[in-house]
């Protein structure tokens, strides 16, 4: 049995595909150690990485993760030149990217977008000029960061991953409340004395480690997905932030673990395959909750909805459901 | 008395423009006081400064006579910034959204069985305890801006300052934030309001600042003539010739 890595033709390494028999499909991929790596690394991963990606959402800097991923490219090429882990110095270097983002927009001095523009390309340059300064680097070593290389984790990588994973699980979860608030209204979270410049900065450093864990399994250009989509697919159905934030990680599990299943199976790279379940699921999120969203809405026109209200019976008093539509002064 | 807030010849600018040039106002334990002002006059910026939110160039500041720099004890402080037209991208519960406000009293650790009960009563306070479980996004701007005072609420603040509570809330919620301060004030709380227009709440006035140009216009006290809607003066008016015509012993 051979499996092919993944690789943007990816073309089979001369494999036939495996019988497709219901208890064999089940079990068989269990057997290969680089399989099982592989199904913790996405487990892990697809619970961790909308932890971070609900704050980012919430604070529209959904592409924040992508500007991370530029960096950390520079950081594993560094790797590669000092002969030291990338994915530790992947940590370090998008780590100093991420505060130094989050200090330029908290400064006020640059747009956040402009700033964000700048970290791409210069990450991009600097991973690409630095790896090819590596002795015996070259750019197709920086391959399998780019685009995820899950079935080639090694056990070292399961520790890195794992203790990051832990240290953005406890801030992420042990701090959500105080996130929520920084997130949701910096300003009044700032009269509540909470340390909003310390949390913003945390909260950069943990969306650089998540970065971290996820490149190896869905690539540093795809990171972000992972990060984005399930919180965004969840937030069709759930009313609640905790509620979004469970839902954002099942989904996240659900298409992380799938995903790289289906590219054992199918042959196929498994970065892109996560990222366009997910996509799949978002879309399919969206169409089922619509007409829900869509009585919901209804709902929330009557003054006070009196319990066991018929579904869907006719406002009497229409009173604007949308917020944005009430913030003229109403004289 | 015991003073809550109180500034002297505070100036502040913003972007490099002087937007208050030198405002002085006290506002002490069981007093309403409304600061009124056109468009640009400054209200806002004074309360904003008056929480930390924009740093003041000169003169003093204090809470609860304490210089703000030195200010830590935020939990007597109830805040309702202007209501943000935009709304969050993820869902959160009304209940979610008031939580916020017992971190001043919580910090970085998770909330007890006493912070719910604190929001469950500042929900009440509100009349929006029957809604907990909704999503902020459903609301009317009246009720989100009650969302807006529970939060404020959660601590039974000494001192709450509001901006613009009044903007866009219809009338049924109006009259609930004006029962609102009243209660507040009965257990001797302070309030300052930035308004626009007085509503329901002019019953409660004690005084009524009015600014113009970054300065103090004039005060009006309760009793006297309270300006029902104000005129709104173009900024490049010529300044008033004349100081704050009433010099009470306080200023």
């Amino acid at each position: 049995m051979s499996f092919a890595l993944p690789s943007l033709s990816g073309s089979p390494v001369g494999a036939a595909l495996p019988p497709v028999d219901g208890q064999a499909l089940a079990l068989e991929f269990l057997n290969y150690a680089f399989m099982q790596r592989a199904l913790i690394a996405a487990l892990v991963i697809g619970v961790t990485a909308p932890v971070v990606g609900i704050y980012l959402v919430q604070r529209r800097q959904a592409l924040m993760g992508d500007g991370i991923g530029h960096v950390a490219l520079t950081g594993v090429a560094l790797g590669f030149l000092f002969n030291t882990s990338p994915v530790w110095m992947a940590v370090l270097v998008s780590a100093i990217g991420a505060v130094g983002m989050e200090l330029l927009r908290l400064s006020g001095k640059a747009r956040g977008d402009i700033a964000l523009a700048m970290l791409f390309y210069g990450g991009m340059a600097g991973g690409v000029m630095i790896i090819n300064l590596a002795p015996g680097g070259s750019t197709a070593g920086l391959t399998s960061y780019l685009w995820g290389s899950v079935t080639t984790v090694s056990a070292s990588d399961i520790t890195a991953i794992v203790i990051l994973a832990a240290f953005v699980l406890l801030v992420g979860l042990g701090l959500r409340r105080q996130l929520f608030s920084v997130c949701q209204d910096e300003e009044f979270a700032r009269v509540t004395g909470l340390p909003v410049r310390a949390l913003n900065l945390l909260l950069a450093v943990t969306a650089a480690a998540t970065v971290t864990v996820a490149m190896r399994v869905v690539g540093l250009l795809l990171v972000s997905a992972l990060m984005v989509i399930p919180v965004v697919a969840a937030q069709q159905a759930t009313r609640s932030y905790a509620g979004t934030l469970a839902a954002a990680c099942g989904f996240g599990v659900l298409v992380s673990v799938s995903g790289t299943v289906a590219s054992y199976y199918a042959d196929v790279p498994p970065g892109a395959t996560i990222v366009l379940i997910a996509l799949g699921l978002f879309a399919l999120a969206a169409a089922l909750t619509r007409p829900i969203a869509r009585r919901r809405a209804r709902r929330a026109e009557l003054p006070v909805p009196p319990p066991g209200t018929p579904v869907g019976e006719r406002a009497t008093v229409p009173a604007p459901a949308d917020p944005d539509r009430s913030s003229v002064p109403s004289r | 008395m015991e003073s809550v807030i109180s500034l002297e010849g505070v100036t502040a600018e913003l972007g490099g423009h002087p937007v208050l040039r030198g405002i002085d106002l006290v506002v002490r334990a069981g007093e309403v006081v409304a600061l009124l002002g056109a468009n640009g006059s400054g209200k806002s910026t004074t309360v904003r400064a008056a929480v930390g939110r924009v740093p003041i160039t000169a003169g003093r500041l204090e809470l609860f006579g304490t210089p703000l720099s030195r200010f830590r004890d935020w939990r007597r402080v109830g805040y309702v910034p202007q209501r943000s037209t935009a709304a969050g991208g993820v869902p959160a519960t009304v209940r979610e959204v008031v939580a916020a406000g017992r971190l001043a009293r919580r910090g970085l650790l998770p909330l007890r069985r006493g912070d719910h009960e604190a929001v469950h009563r500042a929900l009440e306070t509100v009349g929006l305890a029957d809604r907990a479980r909704e999503p902020v996004a459903t609301l009317s701007g009246g009720q989100h801006q009650r969302v807006l005072i529970a939060r404020a609420l959660t601590n039974d603040p000494d001192l709450l300052i509001m901006d613009e509570p009044l903007a866009g809330v219809d009338l049924a919620s109006q009259d609930v934030l004006a029962e609102t301060v009243r209660t507040l004030v009965g257990r001797g709380a302070a309030v300052l309001l930035v308004l626009h227009e007085l509503g329901p709440m002019e019953p409660l006035i004690d005084r009524a600042v009015i600014l113009s140009g970054g300065r103090v216009e004039r005060i009006v006290e309760h009793g006297d003539h309270l300006p029902d809607t104000h005129a709104c003066h173009p900024e490049d008016a010529p300044e008033p010739s004349a100081e704050p015509r009433l010099h009470s012993g306080i200023l």
